[in-house]
């Protein structure tokens, strides 16, 4: 009896509040507190583990040669900021020409390989050579090659970065659907419409795709190469800042360009990342918010 | 041309198909001598069961591929350039809005958005899409992509629309009254089109001339006319014509099915 009277009262009660079931709410719930936990979980984490080494190298008295502490580190970074960000430049300056290049070397070969077969099985060979060997077993012969010190990095830094943005444009301008080809022929479209308005378009959540790959690369390459590349002079960026402190056993200063170069990345990833939604958000699947 | 004095003017012929093969690699006869007359303001359907060539014949007119044998002439200057298609997937783009996808004919021509912005916002509002100018595809339906396709198809007033079982991807309901609207948007532009369906109440709906096909080789078997003249309304889905041109059809589609009845 008890059962069938619950619902009813339910039912003739005034709705207050949300006006969904408890199932619904509870979902609602779960899903605001998801939102907030997004943010604040890493976070937490992230300042409870640099608690945790801070506590660890005063507890246990580790020399600050062997393990800097976080406070340290964050002061080396105050203290030799002359150097490191000059060095940070020079890396920034290096990745970012790096991924340009890249992208204008990537985006331009696929479009030549989308336009012609011949040239794609004749160059592509080379591009996967050039990707599968590894960027250290090249670099020291670009640089007795080239004697610009700059020119060499950059280089370098382009090997690396640029297949992923040739691989995944080249594979995203011949995925135009075909269904929309054959309209365009069938409107008499030219080589440049197709392109322009077609398979250009149609490419575009591949590219960025290869883009986002293409920023870390291009980081990865600018460091290894300089490592590399050894002493600097004026243009030392800030891989060669590392390896200067290792020899002078300057740990806090190892950590504080470590910290730099990581960062680096991570504002790569956000920026790409960035880019990528305000490209797609309107119109692209992976931009869809699903309900 | 000399003028006919009659009620109804006949028709001037804009696409003459006669004695069309296609043969693909391989030795596989898609169409055999296939001919048909194409008049201003027809609405011919192909009908049949899959592989029976209807897709191949649109194909052929299309000049997405060129005949075996056989010759396809348009009778008009320009004709095979001024076409309007249909496909069972709507095939818009999905990064452009309702009305860049409904501009494409156009801007392939060079002309400008704002130049044809009347057209386009015209052939919209025939489709029922008005005020979904800014609308991306994504935000659509399915049947309102179609729409979206059919608005693209005819906002140059092509002298000839070919759609390729358009509504096939669709619910029953949703066909049901695309048709309607597409037999509405006939009486009111006096389109011509040509049709491929495997709906045989589609095709009796819809059109004045039906061409049954059969399949290995694809062929017509059988021409049936629709006694019903333009425009009509959505009563005729209910008339006794309609169930008896129906079934005629029906039981022509039947034969090619299973030959062995023809043989007796």
């Amino acid at each position: 009896m008890a059962s069938f009277e619950e619902p009813r009262v339910q039912i003739n009660a005034p709705p207050k509040g949300p006006l969904f079931d408890a199932e619904e709410e509870r979902l609602a719930r779960r899903k605001r507190t998801e939102a907030i936990a997004r943010w604040v979980v890493p976070i937490v984490v992230m300042v409870i583990a640099i608690v945790w080494w801070d506590r660890l190298v005063v507890w246990n008295e580790i020399p600050h040669y062997v393990l800097p502490g976080p406070g340290l580190v964050v002061e080396t970074l105050w203290t030799d900021r002359a150097i490191l960000f000059s060095a940070l430049l020079v890396t920034l300056k290096i990745t970012a020409l790096a991924l340009l290049v890249a992208v204008i070397g990537g985006v331009g070969l696929a479009i030549l390989f989308a336009q012609s077969k011949f040239a794609e099985m004749s160059f592509s060979p080379f591009a996967v050579i050039l990707q599968v060997t590894p960027i250290v077993s090249i670099a020291p012969l670009i640089f007795i090659y080239i004697e610009n010190r700059l020119i060499g990095l950059l280089l370098c830094a382009w090997i690396v970065a640029f297949f992923p943005v040739l691989a995944n444009t080249t594979l995203g301008l011949k995925s135009a659907d075909h269904n929309l080809q054959d309209l365009f022929s069938i409107y008499r479209a030219n080589r440049w419409q197709r392109l322009i308005h077609l398979q250009l378009p149609s490419a575009l959540p591949y590219f960025l795709g290869g883009l986002k790959i293409a920023g870390g690369l291009a980081l990865i390459g600018a460091v290894v190469a300089e490592y590399v590349a050894g002493s600097g002079g004026l243009a030392s960026g800030l891989a060669f800042r590392i390896l200067e402190a290792g020899y002078r056993l300057n740990i806090p200063r190892m950590f504080a360009a470590l910290i730099l170069i990581a960062s680096t990345g991570v504002m790569i990833y956000a920026a790409t990342s960035l880019i990528s939604h305000l490209a797609l958000r309107k119109w692209h699947e992976s931009a869809l918010k699903r309900e | 041309m000399p003028v006919v004095a009659d009620a109804r003017p006949i028709a001037q012929t804009i696409l003459r198909m006669q004695e069309v093969d296609k043969t693909f690699a391989g030795n596989v006869v898609a169409l055999r001598r296939m001919s048909m007359d194409v008049r201003q303001g027809d609405f011919i359907s192909l009908l049949g069961p899959s592989g029976c060539g209807k897709s191949t014949a649109l194909r052929l007119i299309a000049g997405l591929m060129r005949p075996t044998l056989g010759r396809i002439d348009w009778q008009t200057e320009g004709g095979g350039d001024d076409l309007g298609v249909v496909f069972q997937e709507p095939t818009l783009m999905p990064w452009a809005t309702v009305e860049k996808n409904v501009w494409l004919p156009f801007r392939l021509r060079g002309k400008s958005l704002s130049a044809c912005r009347d057209q386009i916002h015209e052939a919209l509002e025939l489709v029922g899409l008005k005020g979904f100018e800014r609308r991306y595809p994504r935000e659509l339906s399915g049947g309102m992509k179609m729409r979206v396709s059919i608005a693209r198809a005819l906002v140059t007033n092509p002298r000839l629309i070919l759609m390729d079982e358009p509504f096939a991807a669709l619910d029953e309901i949703t066909r049901q009254k695309l048709n309607d609207d597409l037999l509405a948007l006939k009486a009111k532009t006096n389109a011509t089109v040509i049709f491929v369906t495997h709906s045989v109440f589609e095709s009796v709906f819809l059109s004045d001339r039906i061409l049954v096909m059969a399949a290995r080789p694809g062929r017509v078997v059988a021409e049936i006319d629709v006694p019903e003249p333009y425009p009509r309304g959505a009563a005729w889905r209910n008339s006794h014509a309609y169930v008896e041109t129906a079934q005629r059809t029906s039981e022509a589609l039947q034969r090619t099915l299973h030959p062995e009845t023809e043989a007796l």
